[in-house]
């Protein structure tokens, strides 16, 4: 079950530009702060915040490799496949739910041209 | 009670489908003609199309533009590759929010069965980028809403 707190916390993660940019980034491969901090023109320190919030809301995760510590997305924490899968199934129902009402207000009303068919 | 079937081939497309009380020819339609598209293609409670172009030719481009209260709305843009009328929609979208999320391949058939019309579904899934950037935009509201539901049910 996913409990609401932590979905909040992924939403208002996922709510900034850069910590999307973060994740499209790690989506691709594990890096560290500073080959992150590259790309973004900001400081080691900014990215590691941004970092803190990735981590704090289950998005990203470490580990330790000596004294290099890469992030990689924390596909447990994340979900995305599965989240997004419900939230796809969940606008889809509810989008055929509203269009058997189309379908039956056609049925009922059929084209003014060339009658029903 | 849920009349949808919804699940992942491999680890690139997502096959949905449907059955529906109502002729291929209907399903077609309201696939293809804007007035209609407009009145069910919202996604969760409290969305709105405002915008919907859908140029249902080999080549016509679509837009659909969402909106809701209090929350940024998002569009889509995409083009028609394939049109086989009443039975097959072959285009191709992509979500802008804002940034455009790849390419979405998506195949629509329509097969007309004893009590009505199969609906059946094949898209690319999206990848874990762009899957958490639509998770992130513009559907956490009725997303929020969608799992307060589940978790009554449960």
């Amino acid at each position: 079950m996913i409990s609401t707190d932590r979905l909040d916390s992924a939403f208002l993660a996922l709510a900034d530009p850069t910590r999307r940019a973060i994740l499209t980034r790690l989506a691709k491969g594990e890096a560290t702060v500073m080959e992150l901090a590259k790309p973004f023109a900001m400081s080691q320190p900014a990215i590691s915040q941004h970092l803190k919030v990735l981590e704090d809301a289950g998005l990203v995760a470490q580990r330790t490799e000596g004294t290099r510590r890469p992030r990689r997305l924390a596909t447990a924490g994340i979900d995305a496949m599965d989240r997004w899968l419900e939230m796809l199934r969940s606008a889809l129902e509810r989008n055929y739910d509203r269009l058997d009402q189309v379908l039956a207000n056609m049925e009922s009303a059929p084209r003014k041209k060339g009658g029903k068919r | 009670m849920s009349k949808l079937k919804l699940e992942t081939q491999g680890d690139r497309y997502v096959v949905v489908t449907r059955q529906f009380a109502a002729t291929p020819e209907a399903l077609y339609r309201a696939h293809t003609d804007p007035k209609l598209i407009q009145q069910w293609m919202l996604g969760p409670d409290g969305w709105t199309m405002p915008v919907c172009i859908c140029d249902a030719r080999p080549g016509g481009k679509m837009r659909f533009e969402w909106a809701s209260s209090g929350q940024a709305g998002f569009f889509l843009t995409g083009e028609f590759i394939e049109l086989t009328p009443y039975r097959r929609i072959v285009h191709v979208e992509r979500m802008h929010l804002p940034d455009p999320t790849p390419d979405n391949h998506v195949e629509t058939t329509f097969e007309a069965n004893g009590s009505g019309t199969l609906m059946t579904m094949r898209m690319t899934l999206p990848n874990a980028a762009t899957r958490a950037a639509m998770l992130a935009t513009g559907m956490e509201g009725g997303m929020e809403a969608s799992f307060a539901r589940l978790e009554t049910l449960i």
